[in-house]
Parts: structure tokens; sequence; C-alpha cells
């Protein structure tokens, strides 16, 4: 049989395109990734979750103690508006937790008469840690995965940028690095990473601080005392007893994701 | 058969160097997206796929070319599209080629793009959209190619690609079901959340792609000796006058499903785009002006005086090429950003680098279409003479 320069590279081509098969089902066929060895109580267990209790959360209108401890410890940068140095670069700004106002943390859950008081008050809004999250499920290469204890993660070094997720995100709590983040960092803590550009991220229950045995940094930095973090399984733990004795919310419940941030109104 | 693309006239080289202008001004302002990151687009936190993503969506429509030739010459032995098969299907790969890299401009790492690959998530739409379009780029190269190549040697096409024909077919439909599926899956995402989404895309599909096609076969007859007749583009018009309406009863259903059961989720997009929410109205003269030249299309496809005559139904495809374009390539996409989930507005306007690297890709997309109808033109001509 002749076979022709021509066929020769046709052949080679289909060939070539087979070794593209044999990693893709290898990682189909990869089993979930390990997750941190976890204590059970409140650092670790099998649903962690966090509640916060709004009628505290706001008696100090202004306090951003636990915004500023996340961002901190996190490398949060602070990206300004080149324009006007004074504002916050709203369309590029990277945040992992923050407030919003009952109507936009609550949008589908509008009280036309509502405590003057409730609809003044900023909430914190950050990732909800979905039970059932969109975010796991659109993401093309497994770089956000819900861990075991229930904790979602982003892995930036395997990111793509394709910002699926954030599109997927039905409270907005991704953030994207537009370019790279590091000029805009305070004071770097050189015991967490930074990003680069073109990565997704967000608020990840400070699952380094877990691992330490030590509670989030927006727990830890609430002098008001009104986020309690924990497995929401343990019936025994303090964020349980605040949700058995108080009416809670969650942010779009309606949407079937199952948030675990709960809001005590 | 390659180097037919290298003999042409001066009109010819000249375009050739006009789109390498337009390549390399668009690879230059990629350079600079990659140096800087995508913060030199108009893209936000709010509004986080903006034109790359929506031209990547309109042309996986225009890939639908294929398939409307394919069908019912393989299907229905109807022989009036035997000539321009082999347009259909390059004008896919173009296409294809066009989603392929519009998709990669994307990308915030694009150096990781193979972890799509390599980290291969079934549970991922992005993934499976991947492995339709792909599968469809090949499927259009091997058909195209194989069929010219006998073609040329003035033989029937070999039997075993009959199996790659008939796939292909599926195939297409499958490539606007799966991309529909990257935005109809979102929850929380009104404007997206629809299950006639994928339906809207097929019918978008149908019309975009048929009436790109005739006009670049009116060109086609412009430029070179190779005329397919009048029958395969009346029959192409037929098939984009069934489908811009049935595109346009589409629209009109999500309206009436909006509006009607009065949830502010699902109507808050549709009203930012026909009239603009609480004083953001950046999309509203182009929506309209889709909403124009949608039923201007119609009237004169529907009308046929107007379709029988070449000129008005040049103008007509360019009707329809140009609304759909606004429709999916503009409206759809950003649309459904807006408002956030946050219940906010950010507008989107797209930067004069983005739209450089933009009309970058699309110059690549016409450099491989200019080739590949070089030689499917040259090959057709050298059988009939």
């Amino acid at each position: 049989m002749k076979i022709s320069k021509r066929d020769f590279l046709k052949i080679a081509g289909v060939g070539l395109a087979g070794l593209a098969v044999k990693p893709a089902l290898r990682a189909i066929a990869q089993a979930e990734r390990p997750v941190a060895a976890p204590k059970s109580g409140i650092f670790a267990g099998k649903r962690m979750g966090m509640v916060i209790d709004a009628r505290k959360c706001t008696t100090k209108d202004g306090c951003r103690d636990c915004i500023t401890a996340c961002h901190a410890a996190h490398n949060v940068p602070d990206i300004r508006d080149p324009k006007n140095p004074g504002l916050v670069d709203v369309r590029h700004e990277v945040k992992w937790i923050w407030t919003e106002p009952y109507r936009n943390a609550f949008p589908t859950a509008e009280q036309r008469f509502m405590d003057e008081e409730i609809e003044r008050k900023p909430f914190l809004v950050f990732c909800n840690h979905c039970d059932n999250p969109p975010c796991v499920r659109v993401c093309p290469t497994k770089a956000t995965w819900k861990r075991e204890d229930g904790i979602v993660m982003v892995d930036w070094h395997r990111c793509i940028g394709c910002r699926f997720c954030l599109a997927a995100c039905p409270y907005g709590s991704r953030s994207f690095n537009w370019f790279d983040p590091r000029p805009f960092i305070g004071r770097q803590n050189p015991e967490f990473p930074t990003r680069m550009k073109g990565v997704a991220e967000k608020c990840t229950f400070c699952e380094e601080r877990l691992s330490r045995g030590q509670a989030p940094a927006c727990v830890e930095a609430c002098k008001e005392k009104a986020m309690f973090f924990g497995d929401l399984n343990d019936a025994k733990i303090e964020a349980r007893k605040m949700l058995r004795a108080r009416f809670s919310i969650r942010r779009k419940p309606e949407l079937g994701t199952s948030p675990q941030v709960y809001y005590l109104v | 058969m390659l180097e037919k693309a290298l003999i042409g006239g001066r009109a010819y080289w000249a375009w050739i160097l006009f789109l390498m202008c337009v390549i390399g001004a668009g690879f230059l302002c990629y350079l600079w997206q990659l140096s800087y990151g995508l913060g030199i687009t108009g893209l936000s936190r709010d509004v986080t796929w903006g034109f790359y993503i929506s031209q990547f969506t309109y042309l996986v429509g225009i890939a639908a070319s294929a398939v409307m030739v394919v069908l019912p010459y393989y299907l229905h032995s109807y022989k009036a599209f035997g000539k321009i098969a082999i347009l259909g299907e390059f004008l896919a790969v173009s296409a294809v080629t066009m989603c392929m890299l519009f998709i990669f401009v994307d990308m915030g790492v694009p150096s990781r793009i193979f972890n799509m690959i390599r980290y291969a998530t079934p549970n991922s739409v992005m993934f499976w959209d991947m492995v339709v379009l792909t599968g469809y780029l090949l499927l259009n190269i091997t058909i195209a190619w194989t069929t010219l190549s006998a073609e040329k040697r003035e033989e029937p096409p070999p039997k075993w690609i009959k199996p790659f024909i008939y796939i292909s077919i599926p195939w297409a439909v499958s490539i606007h079901t799966v991309t529909a599926f990257l935005y109809s899956g979102l929850p929380g995402r009104h404007l997206w959340l629809s299950a006639i989404m994928a339906a809207r895309f097929l019918s978008s599909a149908f019309a975009s792609g048929p009436a790109f096609l005739t006009l670049l076969i009116l060109i086609v007859r412009s430029v070179t000796n190779f005329d397919p007749g009048k029958e395969p583009v009346q029959k192409l018009a037929q098939i984009v006058t069934y489908a811009i309406t049935i595109n346009v009863f589409f629209l009109l259903l999500e309206i009436f499903t909006a509006f009607y059961s009065g949830i502010p989720e699902h109507k808050a997009s549709f009203i930012y785009l026909f009239v603009g929410l609480d004083g953001h109205s950046k999309l509203v003269p182009w929506m309209w002006a889709s909403v124009a030249l949608s039923v201007l299309s119609i009237v004169l496809l529907v009308n046929p005086v107007t379709r029988h005559n070449e000129k008005t139904l040049a103008f007509a495809c360019l009707a329809v090429f140009a609304g759909t374009w606004i429709d999916k390539g503009l409206g759809l996409v950003v649309g459904g950003f807006i408002p956030s989930p946050l219940g906010k507005i950010t507008e989107y306007v797209p930067t004069a680098p983005e739209l450089m690297i933009s009309l970058g890709v699309y110059a690549v997309g016409f450099l491989v279409l200019t080739i590949l109808y070089k030689i499917a033109t040259a090959v057709k001509e050298e059988i009939a003479a």
C-alpha cells in the first residue's frame, strides 16, 4: 500500500488528536480530591455554615471590623477608581465580604411595610457556601469545588478565568481579577497567597484558619459577637441554638441552592 | 488542493493583505490584553461576559449554514443544494474557528486552557460545548474536504463519508442546544432561565446562517465564474423566511410569559433592553433597531415579489444578519447580566481594544473563509471548464 505524504500527515493528525482522549478519560474517572482533616465541633464537621444576628450586627453604624479583618487576612486588594482615588472602582473591585441594604441582599423577599430600621440596615453578604452550588456545577476545570465539610473552594492555580462561575452565582458573591491585584494590596499577609490577574476568587470560610483551630477572621473580629460559625449538623453548637431560638432567613432560598449563611432578623 | 489558494488576482491579494493587517492590529491589542488583563475591556464585576462571548454565541448560529444545506441535500436528495453544500460547510468551518478564538480571547488565564481537557468536567456545560464545537469543526472539515477532493477527481464521494454526513446533522443541532444550555441552566439569571432558549438559538441560527450564506453566494457569483444558479438561492431564502418568522414568534412568547405572569425578575431584563431601567438605556436603540430589522426582513421575505428579486432578497438577508446579530450578539448576553443578582445596574460598553481584538478574530475567520472559498470555487471552475 502506497502512503502519500499527505495521507501520512492526515493519519498523524488523527493519531495526535487521539492522544488528547486519554487524559480526558483519566480526568472523568478521577476521584474526589482529598479534604482537610476534620476535627469535630466549631472548626470542622459535615456542614459548615454561618449565622448572622442582623439586629446585633448593625447596632454600631459604620462598623467594618469583619470586612477589614477578612480583607487584610486574605490579601484582598483595595481597587480604587483611577480617575478618583477617593472612590472604590466598583466595576473592578474584589470583595469577599461586604454590606448591602436589605432590598439588595434579599431582592425576592421584599416587604412593603417594613421596620425602617431593618430597611436602612446594612446586611453582611459573602459566599453562601451553598449545599447545591451553581458555581461548582458550571466550572469546567473543577477549579471550584465543594469540600466534604460543605466549604466551597477555589483553586487559583487551576482557574482558567472563564467567569462561568460569576455568571452562575445568584448572589454576586464572586470576584474576578480584571488585572494584577498585587499593587492594590495595602500590607501583604505573607501567610496567605496573593492572586494573579485573570482568576476568580471569593470567601473560603477561612479554611486556612479552621485547619489551625481558629474561627473565621470575620467572626473573630466582630466585637458585637453577631456572627456564629460552625458545623450546622451539630445541634449543640451556639449557631444551631440561635437558629432554634430566633426566626432566620436565607438569601434566595427559592433557587434551590440551599445557602448556608443564615440571617436572624 | 491548498495550492489553489495561492493563485489569485490583484483584488484577491489586496483582500488577503487587508485581512492580515486587521489580524495584526487585533493581535497587538490581544498582547496588550494578555499583559494587562481583561480590565482593558468594558467588562465588570456585574457584566462579566460581553462582546467576546456574545460574538461566540452569535457565530455558533452562523455555523448552522452547513446543516441547512446538508439536510435537504443528503436527507431529501434536494439536488439544487449539491452545488452549494461545500459553501455551507466551509462557512461553518470558518464560523466555528471564530467561535473557538472568541472563547480563547475571553479567558482570564489562556495559558491554562488545556485544563479544560486535563481536568475534564462533564457536569459543566462548557465542557460539552468544547466537545460539540470541536466535533462539528472536525466533521465539517472532513466532509467538505473529502467531497471536494472527490469532485475534483470527478468521482462520487467515497462511501465511508456518508455516516459522517448523517452524524453532522444532529450534531449541528447539538451545538446550538449546548450553547443555549450555557445560559439557560443558571439559577437567578431570569432572562436566560427559559425552556425555549435552545429553541430560540436554533431558530435564530437557522435564520442567520442561511442568510449569511445567501449573501456569500451572491458575492461568490459576482467575483468568480462559479454560479450555483437561482434555485438554491431561492430555497435558502425560504428557509430564512420560516426561521426568522419563528424566531420573532419565540421572542414574543418570552415577552408574553414575562409580562403576563408579572414576575418582576422575569420582566426586569426585558424592561432594561427595550425601555431602559432606572435611567439606564444604552441598549434600547439597538434592541429597537433589531426589532425593526427583523420586521423589515419578514416583510421583504414573505412577499414573493421581493423574495424573488435578488436585490431585495440580499437586502432582506442583510437585515436578518444584522437584526439577529444585535439580538444575540449584543442584547441576549449583556441583557442577562442586567440587573445584577443584587438588583444593581452596571451598563456595558465594549472598549476600543476589545473591539479591535474582536475585529481581529473576525478577520481570521474571513481569512479562513476566503481561502476555503477560493479553493472550492477554483475546483468548481476547473470542472466546469
